[in-house]
């Protein structure tokens, strides 16, 4: 039996920027030894906008919304990130309550995120009915979301000192009772994903990263967390997350099941943490006045859908930033993704991509 | 087998899941950021929504009195809204098409 | 504010980050600063939530170790500022040329500061009709 199996060929195909699975453009280059990946090299520059240097001609407030539309998954999240490094510089004490209502709007957005990406992971691998009932229920959160701040995805409601948007009375039962139905949704498809056999046979053992590995690219998020690092910013209890506390969900297996599992079991994480933080509510102002300009360095890093987001902010006394600069979840976990393509198999390359919840938007800015 | 046939049932009953949309349109939800309105009575004219608008989308002039939005900048954001001294600006919550 | 920063030189960069690797430090990213007459280039690391920064000072034109040998995955980081700020990496495990973020027809070096005339007349281009 010593025929031409033995005689192996390279062959290099392109993956992306323009791919059924992928929402967003982002080039691979993969070398294939017949039906399996040994090396893959990313290209991205398809979507750079510039904004960390739009960043530096807006000011200060105005950065406020430019920034936020770095994202069109996690848009608060980037506005939190960046409010709280100028409030660190600007010495400004935030209201509990608007420290509070900041945490409902992140987990909402981590809702919908994780919900938009089960959805993509459910289409990746073709189980289309999953992906249409998934985004079903994701359209309950994009309407909580509009009925609290007044838009679906832009919420434009974190400001420097607190929160642009109070919550009344009826809009929390409102948001506790879209809670009830968006929870029993999960009870209808939850199940589907994580037992079912076929979904399984994709993603177990699939595009696996040890946490060796994971720890040394520097994995984010989900990723990193699948890989049995407990690692996820919001312990370090910014906002109200230190009072509410949380356990960061791990798993081990470090494969796509992994992945998934992490982010399904975030998804009951987040509606205990916005039924806690509307249950504690406090009644205090919403923001606090701010004067005069900010001045100095900081770091201010926050725990997004997809991992860690850092902004580091330098101000000089005026109205606008020295240097606005962002690191997004995704970036950081290219390399994660970059090891864990090879040894899989060309058909896995769509769903092991899909798995670390690619952002490619986050990514070039 | 018979667990499907509960959901074909239960599906028929509830008819589809999603909204005939240009023929139905869902009413705006209150407080929706939709577009931005301006009463001219009561605008002074001061320009502070132009120097404040991130997106460039407002133009003021005193004389003669004029106050124009272009709405294809307009990220609306209402930071206008919230900045104005006369509090002459809103949003309303009715979204705009784009051609219109 | 900024806390735990080390300055380094080009010299003993390599070092202190190799320090670093063992210990069990993660590489968040690198930051490079424009200011007008040198550049800044910081290495931010992180271990157990605690951060620390290194900051590297040096002028424009000087050829940076790059530090791809010891923590791989801050290949895609230095790719980017060498795109954006024209900064030379010397020892890239993995060299786009400058192709990493920008087409063939972009601006070179876009994030570098400019003069503050340009800097207005790039504001009033960014004020132009859609
Ligand atoms: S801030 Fe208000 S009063 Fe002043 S010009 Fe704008 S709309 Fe008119
Ligand atoms: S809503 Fe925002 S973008 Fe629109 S005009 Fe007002 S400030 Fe400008």
């Amino acid at each position: 039996m010593t025929t031409a199996a033995t005689t192996t060929r390279r062959t290099l195909i392109p993956f992306g920027p323009q791919h059924p699975v992928l929402p967003e453009p982002l080039h691979l280059r993969l070398v294939l030894e017949d039906e399996i990946v040994v090396n893959a090299l990313p290209a991205v520059g398809y979507i750079h906008r510039g904004i960390e240097k739009l960043a530096e001609l807006k000011d200060f407030q105005q950065n406020v919304f430019l920034l936020e539309r770095i994202c069109g998954i996690c848009s608060f999240i980037h506005s939190l990130a960046y409010c709280q490094g100028i409030e660190e510089l600007m010495q400004l004490d935030v209201p509990p309550r608007a420290k509070y209502l900041r945490v409902v709007w992140s987990e909402l957005n981590r809702l919908h995120s994780h919900l938009l990406w089960l959805g993509l992971l459910a289409d990746s691998f073709g189980f289309e009915s999953l992906f249409m009932q998934v985004w079903k229920t994701r359209e309950k959160v994009l309407d909580l979301e509009e009925a609290t701040a007044g838009a679906r995805i832009m919420l434009s409601t974190c400001a420097i000192g607190g929160v642009r948007r109070d919550l009344s009375d009826e809009q929390i039962a409102q948001v506790l009772h879209g809670l009830d139905a968006i929870e029993r949704d999960f009870e209808s498809f939850i199940p589907a994903v994580i037992t079912d056999t076929t979904v399984k046979h994709r993603l177990v053992g699939v595009g696996v990263i040890t946490q060796q590995q994971a720890h040394e690219l520097g994995a984010v998020g989900p990723v990193a967390r699948a890989s049995g690092i407990a690692r996820d910013l919001r312990v370090t209890g910014y906002a109200a997350y230190g009072e509410l506390g949380l356990n960061p969900v791990i798993e081990t297996d470090g494969d796509c099941y992994a992945r998934t599992l992490v982010r399904v079991r975030e998804l009951h994480q987040s509606l205990l943490l916005i039924r806690k933080a509307l249950k504690r509510l406090p009644a205090t102002p919403i923001a606090v006045p701010v004067k005069g300009n900010p001045i100095g360095e900081v770091v201010s890093r926050v725990e997004q859908p997809r991992g860690e987001v850092l902004y580091y902010l330098k101000a000089n006394g005026t109205k606008t930033l020295e240097r606005v600069r962002v690191r997004t979840p995704t970036f950081a976990n290219i390399p994660a993704l970059l090891a864990m393509l090879p040894g899989n198999e060309l058909a896995d390359v769509p769903v092991i991509t899909l798995a670390i919840d690619p952002c490619v938007s986050c990514t070039e800015r | 087998m018979f667990p499907f046939v509960t959901t074909i049932l239960r599906a028929l009953r509830r008819g589809p899941a999603t909204r005939r949309y240009p023929y139905e349109v869902r009413p705006p939800m209150a407080g929706s950021r939709g577009h931005l309105v301006n009463e001219p009575d009561t605008c002074i004219y001061c320009g502070l929504c132009v120097r404040r608008c991130p997106a460039g989308a407002l133009a003021v002039t005193r004389e003669p009195k004029s106050w124009t939005l272009d709405p294809y900048r307009c990220i609306l954001c209402a930071y206008c809204v919230e900045v104005c001294p006369k509090k002459c600006l809103r949003m309303e919550p009715s979204h705009v098409r784009a051609a219109s | 504010m900024l806390h735990n920063v080390t300055d380094v030189t080009v010299a003993t960069l390599l070092d202190a980050v190799a320090a670093r690797f063992p210990q069990g430090y993660r590489l968040i990213t690198l930051t490079c600063v424009d200011c007008v007459d040198n550049l800044e280039v910081l290495y931010h690391f992180y271990r157990n939530y605690e951060l620390s920064h290194l900051r590297l000072c040096v002028a424009k034109g000087t050829v940076v170790p790059s530090i791809s040998g010891i923590y791989s995955c801050a290949v895609i980081v230095e790719n980017e500022l060498k795109d954006l700020f024209g900064l030379t990496f010397d020892g890239l495990v993995l060299d786009y040329e400058g192709r990493f973020m920008l087409a063939a027809d972009a601006p070179v070096a876009p994030m570098l500061r400019t003069a503050p005339a340009q800097a207005a007349a790039r504001n009033g281009e960014l004020k132009m009709e859609p």
